[in-house]
């Protein structure tokens, strides 16, 4: 049996995480994620599923994904050394193949033919799409048309695949919008169609369904630094948005109480400002997208609207896991804002010749603070959740790489 | 003690005829308007209304209703207001029951118990939250209960025989079968699978089935009363007050012009 889809035993029979987690869904969803509890149960104890996922992994994605020691970058770091999970190797470009890759297992299994997804920044509509057209699947990915425009690349990239996009327009036109819609097409669709949600949130089995997929990434990581370093690192650093890269980094790491684990999610253009996406730091307990979790909301339970320079973050809610890390202390939440976010990206693809995503640049900002923290003796794991190419306009436009000619052009 | 309800439903059937139920959001096009909306549906023949509460994230519902959604939300309704609604219109038309319809999470921030008491205190008459399932309704149903107020449940087609068992034993006033899969909005037909779930409903409780999902005509109302104790409609008298535009007067008409048609239609009961 793969080592990679059981961990510790939360959540409970109900899907809480202490507080948080739960289904709070439509009853005419209620069978059909009973379907997908009951069948992924099965699945994660069957040698044959199991051994399929693994093989997958190895020569579709390419795992295991490299650990890199980044020196120059370090030294930016207060001298702390960083090593960085190369999640942005894997096929697509992102860790988002993982859960891909077993809930389209799952698909199959449940002789389901038509799969659906919601998207941010695209990563996941990308390797939900690539995933179909490696299975035979319908594929239908929605995204909040504001991101439809700014991940013009992305969208293309998962039409050439075969998907089909759907810009939603309705509420903020971002990912929390292109949930809702996705759950729509769900509740109409749901004898033909499995929603391949994309991050450990939504309503139970999800979140420990999507974390089990993406656990292999801390697997690997643990055992990468144990060989390189001979121990432990002190802390570990990774992104948080919906939270799945974090969890998939973090999980392998719970029982070790030395070494610290801390989510970065995005502050926008400051807490003090409307314009952030900090749930955990800035939001309350609350109900969103079937599960009880920390929300960005009024007093009178509506959502508020997040914002982050980086799509894949822009959202709202949380993780139900997180949220009860939080509350344990066994993680800490840090907010990082865009700019800093976007100093970290340049800094990396200047120092080390990598080009990170925006989500996972909001991680290196976060390292980059605490090697100071900690100094030259400390040892950070940063999770690089996925690669730049995406986010290039964004970055030209931020760091006016564009020429006059080229702007002139594009216009 | 018997609830308004229940009381209602038991006198619609006593008459022949399925009851019929309005929805329309509270806050839309404005508060009062809402208001005056809500009164036209009794006033045109509704037994029943459902004062939606708006929500920023409206899951289960169709493009019309998150339209007159987010026309409330940007003019400010609050869920003082939501409960004004429920006042105003239930001390107008004491005869009528008024419920609340929303998603769970504004119940949960305004407070589970202050809520109950705030709905009862305002003449409401119960509530049904279509994303809060029975397993996760213990607290609700306590302070429900406390209050006096029903909490009605929804079945769907998707619904499996023991799972329709334990939704209904938990519920009260009647049960909301959701007559297709999906979310809120007229159609040309009313699902088939509708009448099915009816059956297989009251095999398992002696509570009254309600139709919703669907229905905006009389014909389709007279259909549905054939097999079900109530006909629930919210979309189609939401698209009469968009139709009407700034004309509010119009729309006033329109809404009660169709619960007229709707009434007549539950009293036809074809089949």
């Amino acid at each position: 049996m793969s080592e990679n889809l059981t961990g510790p035993q939360v959540p409970d029979a109900r899907g809480y995480f202490g507080a948080y987690g739960g289904r709070f869904i439509p009853e005419a969803l209620i069978a059909a994620v009973e379907q997908v509890a009951e069948e992924y149960e099965k699945a994660k104890h069957d040698p044959a599923f199991t051994a399929e996922l693994d093989l997958l992994l190895k020569d579709y994605t390419g795992r295991p994904s490299a650990l890199t020691d980044v020196h120059r970058f370090s030294a930016e770091a207060g001298g702390a050394r960083v090593l960085l999970k190369r999640e942005d190797l894997n096929h697509t470009g992102s860790h988002k193949i993982n859960n891909v890759l077993g809930q389209a297992l799952l698909t199959r299994r449940m002789g389901k033919t038509r799969i659906i997804a919601e998207t941010g920044a695209g990563q996941h509509g990308v390797a939900t799409a690539t995933a179909c057209a490696l299975f035979g699947f319908d594929c239908t990915i929605y995204m909040g048309e504001v991101d439809t425009e700014r991940q013009a690349l992305n969208v293309a990239r998962m039409r050439m695949l075969g998907a089909e996009v759907v810009a939603v327009k309705s509420g903020s036109r971002t990912l929390k919008d292109a949930i809702n819609e996705a759950f729509r097409d769900w509740v109409a669709n749901v004898d033909s169609t499995h929603y391949l949600f994309g991050t450990v949130a939504g309503p139970h089995p999800f979140p420990a369904m999507v974390r089990d997929f993406h656990r292999v990434i801390g697997v690997e990581a643990r055992q990468q630094v144990l060989e390189r370093t001979g121990r432990l690192p002190d802390a570990v650093v990774a992104c948080v948005g919906g939270g799945s890269n974090a969890m998939g980094i973090f999980h392998e790491f719970i029982p070790d109480a030395g070494v610290r684990l801390i989510g970065c999610e995005p502050a926008g253009e400051g807490l003090e400002t409307e314009r952030h996406g900090a749930t955990l730091t800035k939001g309350t307990p609350g109900v969103l997208h079937g599960m009880r979790t920390y929300v960005l909301q009024d007093e009178d339970g509506q959502t508020v609207e997040s914002h982050s320079i980086s799509a894949g973050l822009d959202y709202p809610g949380i993780g139900p896991e997180h949220a009860w890390l939080k509350d344990t202390g066994r993680a800490e939440y840090r907010a990082v804002t865009d700019d800093d976010a976007m100093q970290a990206l340049r800094l990396l693809s200047r120092t080390e010749g990598i080009i990170p995503a925006i989500e996972s640049a909001h991680a290196l900002a976060g390292a980059l603070v605490l090697g100071r923290e900690l100094g030259p003796d400390a040892t950070i794991l940063v999770n690089l959740s996925g690669r730049g190419d995406k986010d290039m306009h964004t970055a030209a436009e931020y760091f006016g790489l564009y020429d006059d000619a080229a702007q002139g052009e594009k216009r | 003690m018997t609830s308004k309800l229940s009381s209602i439903l038991a006198a619609t059937k006593a008459e022949g005829r399925a009851a019929l139920i309005g929805y329309l959001p509270a806050g839309f096009p404005t508060v009062d308007g809402g208001i005056r909306a809500a009164n036209a549906l009794i006033e045109g023949g509704c037994d029943v209304v459902e004062v939606g509460l708006p929500h920023s994230d409206p899951v289960l519902d169709g493009p019309t209703i998150q339209t007159a959604d987010d026309i409330a939300l940007r003019g400010g309704v609050r869920i003082k207001d939501v409960l004004r609604t429920v006042q105003e219109v239930a001390g107008t038309h004491p005869a009528a029951a008024v419920l609340v319809m929303t998603y769970w999470n504004p119940v949960d921030q305004y407070g589970i118990a202050r809520f109950a008491a705030d709905l009862a205190a305002a003449g409401g008459a119960g509530v049904i939250l279509p994303d809060l399932p029975v397993e996760e309704s213990a607290q609700w149903r306590a302070a429900a209960a406390e209050h006096g107020l029903d909490t009605v449940f929804v079945v769907a087609p998707s619904s499996k025989d023991p799972r329709l068992a334990e939704v209904t034993a938990a519920g009260s006033g009647f049960v909301y079968a959701a007559a297709v899969m999906g979310v809120t909005g007229s159609r040309a037909q009313v699902g088939e699978l509708a009448e099915d779930l009816v059956a297989r409903t009251r095999a398992v409780t002696e509570l009254p089935v309600c139709v919703g999902l669907g229905v905006s005509t009389g014909a389709q109302a007279a259909q549905v009363a054939g097999f079900a104790d109530g006909v629930i409609v919210g979309s189609a008298f939401v698209q009469r007050i968009l139709d009407a535009g700034a004309d509010e007067a119009a729309g006033l008409a329109a809404v009660r012009a169709l619960a007229g048609e709707l009434a007549k239609g539950v009293r036809a009961r074809l089949n």
